[in-house]
């Protein structure tokens, strides 16, 4: 690792963070507000990678996708969180155990 | 070691610190602030690559707003989140094994990518020197990116229109003023003038 | 003109067949019955000078041709590679002569079946069968190729078929109907193996292509591989033509679908039955005499067949009570006539059969339906008797036609019944023919020929002569179950013609019977003055002199001079054979069922198995039924329940519904409606297209 800050330093954090967002999925199954948490750390690694290769490049493309990324990210928690708050609403729990409706 | 080589560190160390408490702590109150940090050391790697405007963005959008109101939903919602930890354990080894497998691959390709130099030759399009990064994305966002970003616009229109849709209820016993009513009303429906002797009452 | 005789019955069957519903049964009776007189009067016009002119009108000879045609193109049909199919009409004299035929009886038993069918809901279906028979035949007779013969072919077996279950209620005429489809399918098959085979070995589909092939084959015949051996390719194709003939003419081996078919309505047995449908096979070898001529062996099979036929068929009928079953049994054997005259190479003295037998059998057919009509649908002859009284000029029609069948006439004379003359034509070329094949087939046909005046005259005593034997025949002794069928069929919907039925429910049939209507009778009158003519006036230009016949045929069949000739010199004793024959079949005849009618009760207890073998028609349908149809229905079950049932529904198509069912029922566990399940499942297959993209893009460079 050299004084500078390479891609490599940008890529590997962001790396364990996608890898943090995906464990969490897996970790807090039940509790859907943990999971759209996991997805947003996992969006924020795909930023990170976009900014820094942005930079790395010298190409604003890569911001400019980030940024759509993230107009994307935000709509989806918006969404999200609607959903889970008249699930609650309806149900009185948002515990995923409870929601199987799709079972075939 | 270079001041903003430390900062790097101080920043990615926290970010991935509280990307793990985000996922690990019992309290989902304190994942969403664990999770404010790490957004808010996110935007210091964000301004240590010189993206200064996304950073930004990142600090007012998604702490200000984003984070926010996962933070009002957890407390809005009357949740046992006790319970939720029950059998916590129960996938961790599946998705231990699928993180580990990802993070050796992506770690794999962090140390051993190749830039093509025709690439590296020729940016889309080439950051401007001398020029500061909001001005410079705000040209191109605003020619070049136009209808991508309308595009942009209008998901975050749907997404509020259908967050409002999807929450909003009436409540049947509340009052309400309608206004259409209230000016299409006539006198002789609502009114009657009935002349009344003196001394007989109605 | 050519195309107006062909197409004008196909107009009529349109017309009658679909908008007989809307248009009334009265004016499809009409439409069709005067489209018919049209299309026959036509046909006249087109034979008279062929006969007794100087030719066809408008026929060319062709450079190469074999005579005189008239070709009249419709269409071109056909083109594949080397083939070139035209949709011609093709009418020569051979023609000329099936068209008179053909139009003639057709048109007759139209106005008859008027008369006949009167009762019949179903008359305009009854009248668009018969227009559209009367147009496959023509097409047939019409054909300038194998192809368009075969569609003739089919087209009147189609026919046959439609009018034979024309009653459909009835489960006798719908067996009936399948058999004799099925039965001309063994011949058909052969026949299209032959046309194939013809083409083949030929190169050409069309006649005069085909037949100039055949004048150029030379000393060296076309062989053919089957197997192991190798067959003269001309014999094989004859052969399979001939098995055609033989369905279709109900020839020995293959008869046995033609007295079942006798329960059509009787003006079909006229028309199809005796007339026109089952001469095809004759009409087929006599067109193709060119090719035939080059197979002894194959004419060799054709004369013998024939001849057992006239024989075989000859005996049964000796025995058979049914009136209309004699009468097709009868043709049967007049049709072996036929062939045994093509066999011998007298192609026109079989035409000419053809041409005679047509009139006078159709006659009795028709006289057979007016009996049958005027004692309200009963055929079994037992119980007629002394109709002569009730029914005279049925009688005298019937007389007639049977004067002509058994070929009453005085030889050395030109004095006689149309039959006398085409049969005796017949026997004498037989004789003429020589060596063993030629007096077998000689013997045969005159033994035939007595047991032809033998049956045809007790059928005469047994239905006109006598005392009436139904005294006691009510409704109620019905003895067969299938006639009692018929006469529910027939009984009147409405109660105002409930009198004229009254045998149903009193009497007796012979009480009640009645002559037929002026429309039924006309027909007979017609066909009568065609038995008793036919013959005397024809007899020139088909058999008499060489000359005449070359003239007459104008090459449209092969014309043997010296057979003719040599048939005119037979021994005296040969010209009176069949004479012979006919007044002991007479006499034996009239002993036996007027002078003392017990004879034949007690010749047939002294031979009870003769009897049986005869009643039984020699045991055919239990023969056939052995061989052909139990094995068939065996395989068909077995294939039913193995095959069907067992592999197709039970393995394939139920067993691969459940194996889905089961596979599924399976599957549907992944389904568990849990989000996570679903994300797990998203992120692994993430993991897994990495680590795939990774291995091979760091495998591959």
């Amino acid at each position: 690792m050299g004084l500078e800050i390479g891609l490599g330093h940008y890529l590997t954090v962001a790396a364990i963070l996608f890898t943090l967002g995906v464990f969490g999925i897996f970790l807090n199954r039940k509790n859907v507000i943990i999971i759209l948490m996991s997805v947003e750390l996992i969006l924020l690694a795909v930023n990170l990678n976009l900014v820094a290769f942005s930079a790395h490049l010298g190409d604003l493309q890569g911001q400019v996708f980030a940024l759509l990324i993230l107009t994307v990210a935000a709509a989806e928690a918006a969404i999200g969180l609607a959903i889970l708050v008249i699930f609650y609403r309806n149900r009185g729990s948002i515990a995923v155990d409870d929601i199987n409706m799709m079972k075939g | 070691m270079t001041l903003p080589l430390f900062f790097f560190y101080v920043f990615g160390t926290i970010t991935v610190a509280s990307a793990l408490m985000v996922i690990a702590s019992r309290n989902p109150v304190h994942s969403v602030l664990f999770l404010i940090l790490c957004f808010v050391n996110s935007a210091g790697l964000f301004m240590l690559a010189g993206a200064e405007f996304l950073a930004l963005i990142l600090v007012v959008v998604y702490v200000g707003a984003v984070a926010v109101l996962f933070l009002f939903v957890v407390m809005m919602l009357d949740v046992d989140f006790g319970s939720m930890r029950q059998g916590i354990l129960q996938y961790a080894p599946i998705g231990l094994v699928v993180g580990i497998i990802l993070l050796l691959e992506l770690l794999l390709v962090a140390g051993s990518f190749v830039i093509s130099p025709e690439i590296a030759a020729s940016p889309a399009v080439p950051m401007g020197i001398g020029i500061d990064n909001t001005r410079a994305l705000g040209q191109i966002l605003y020619t070049r990116y136009i209808y991508v970003f309308q595009g942009a616009g209008a998901v975050l229109l749907v997404a509020m229109i259908g967050a409002i849709v999807l929450t909003l209820r009436h409540k049947p016993n509340v009052k309400r003023q309608d206004p259409a009513t209230q000016v299409a009303r006539r006198a002789s429906e609502t009114m009657e003038v009935v002349k009344v002797k003196s001394g007989q009452g109605l | 003109m050519i195309q107006a005789i062909v197409f004008l019955p196909l107009i009529g069957a349109l017309v009658a067949g679909l908008l007989g519903r809307t248009i009334g049964h009265r004016p499809s009776e009409l439409i069709t019955t005067t489209l018919l007189l049209v299309a026959a009067v036509l046909s006249w016009v087109v034979f008279i000078p062929v006969a007794f002119g100087d030719g066809l009108a408008g026929a060319v000879v062709e450079e190469g041709g074999h005579g005189a045609v008239l070709k009249v193109e419709i269409m071109r049909w056909i083109q594949v590679g080397d083939m070139d199919l035209r949709w011609i009409l093709r009418v020569d004299t051979l023609t000329a002569i099936m068209l008179v035929v053909v139009t003639t009886v057709s048109s007759l038993v139209h106005i008859y079946s008027i008369g006949y069918m009167e009762e019949d809901p179903h008359r305009s279906r009854f009248f668009a069968y018969l227009s559209l028979f009367t147009f496959a035949m023509l097409m047939l007779v019409t054909a300038d190729n194998f192809l368009q013969m075969f569609f003739g072919w089919e087209g009147v077996g189609l026919a046959s078929y439609l009018l034979i279950g024309f009653w459909y209620t009835r489960p006798a005429a719908n067996a009936a109907a399948m058999k004799a489809f099925v039965v001309n399918r063994v011949g058909d098959f052969g026949f299209a193996l032959g046309i194939f085979g013809a083409f083949m070995v030929l190169g050409h589909i069309d006649f005069d292509g085909a037949f100039h092939a055949v004048s150029e084959l030379g000393e060296e015949l076309p062989t053919m591989q089957f197997l192991a051996w190798n067959l003269d390719a001309m014999t094989v194709i004859c052969l399979l033509l001939f098995m055609g003939a033989m369905g279709k003419s109900a020839q020995f081996l293959l008869h046995t679908w033609l007295p079942d078919a006798m329960e059509g309505p009787t003006p079909v047995s006229a028309l199809i039955h005796a007339a026109t449908m089952v001469t095809a096979g004759v009409f087929m070898v006599a067109r193709l005499s060119p090719l035939f001529e080059t197979s002894p062996f194959a004419l060799a099979v054709v004369i013998t067949i024939g001849a057992i036929t006239a024989f075989f068929a000859a005996t049964i009928g000796l025995v058979q009570n049914d009136i209309k079953r004699v009468i097709a049994y009868s043709t049967c054997s007049q049709l072996g006539y036929m062939f045994v005259a093509l066999g011998v190479g007298a192609y026109s003295a079989g035409m000419f059969h053809l041409f005679t037998h047509a009139f006078f059998k159709a006659l009795l057919f028709l006289g057979a339906g007016s009996v049958i009509h005027a004692m309200h649908h009963e055929q079994d002859m037992r119980h007629m008797g002394g109709l002569r009284k009730k029914i005279p000029i049925t009688y005298a029609m019937m007389m007639i036609g049977t004067l002509a069948l058994t070929g009453v006439g005085i030889p050395g004379t030109s004095i006689g019944f149309a039959g006398f003359f085409s049969k005796d034509a017949i026997i004498e070329s037989a004789y003429a023919y020589g060596g063993t094949l030629g007096s077998f087939a000689f013997w045969m046909l005159v033994v035939a020929a007595l047991f032809t005046s033998f049956y045809s005259w007790r059928l005469v005593h047994l239905t006109f002569h006598g005392s009436p034997r139904d005294a006691q025949h009510g409704h109620s002794e019905h003895p067969d179950p299938q006639h009692a069928a018929l006469e529910t069929h027939h009984e009147p919907v409405d109660d105002d013609n409930a009198d004229d039925h009254g045998h149903a429910h009193h009497g007796s049939a012979y009480d009640n019977a009645h002559e037929s209507p002026a429309v039924m009778l006309w027909p007979l009158y017609v066909l009568a003055i065609g038995a008793v003519l036919s013959g005397v006036v024809f007899y020139g230009m088909f058999f008499h002199e060489v000359e005449h016949i070359e003239h007459f045929f104008a090459g449209s069949i092969y014309v043997d001079h010296e057979l003719i000739e040599a048939a005119h010199h037979v021994p005296l004793w040969v010209k009176w054979s069949a004479t012979i024959a006919m007044i002991l079949g007479f006499v034996t005849a009239w002993f036996m069922y007027i002078r003392s009618p017990e004879t034949p009760r007690g010749l047939a207890e002294r031979n009870p198995g003769l009897y049986s073998f005869l009643l039984n028609k020699w045991y055919f349908d239990e023969l056939y039924n052995v061989i052909f149809v139990r094995p068939a229905l065996w395989i068909g079950r077995a294939f039913w329940r193995g095959f069907d049932d067992w592999l197709i529904d039970g393995k394939l198509t139920e067993g691969l519904g459940r194996r889905v069912q089961n596979v599924t029922s399976w599957v549907v566990r992944l389904q568990s409606g849990y989000l996570y399940h679903y994300a797990f499942a998203m992120l692994i297959g993430v993991a897994a297209i990495l680590t795939w993209a990774i291995a091979a893009g760091g495998l591959l460079q």
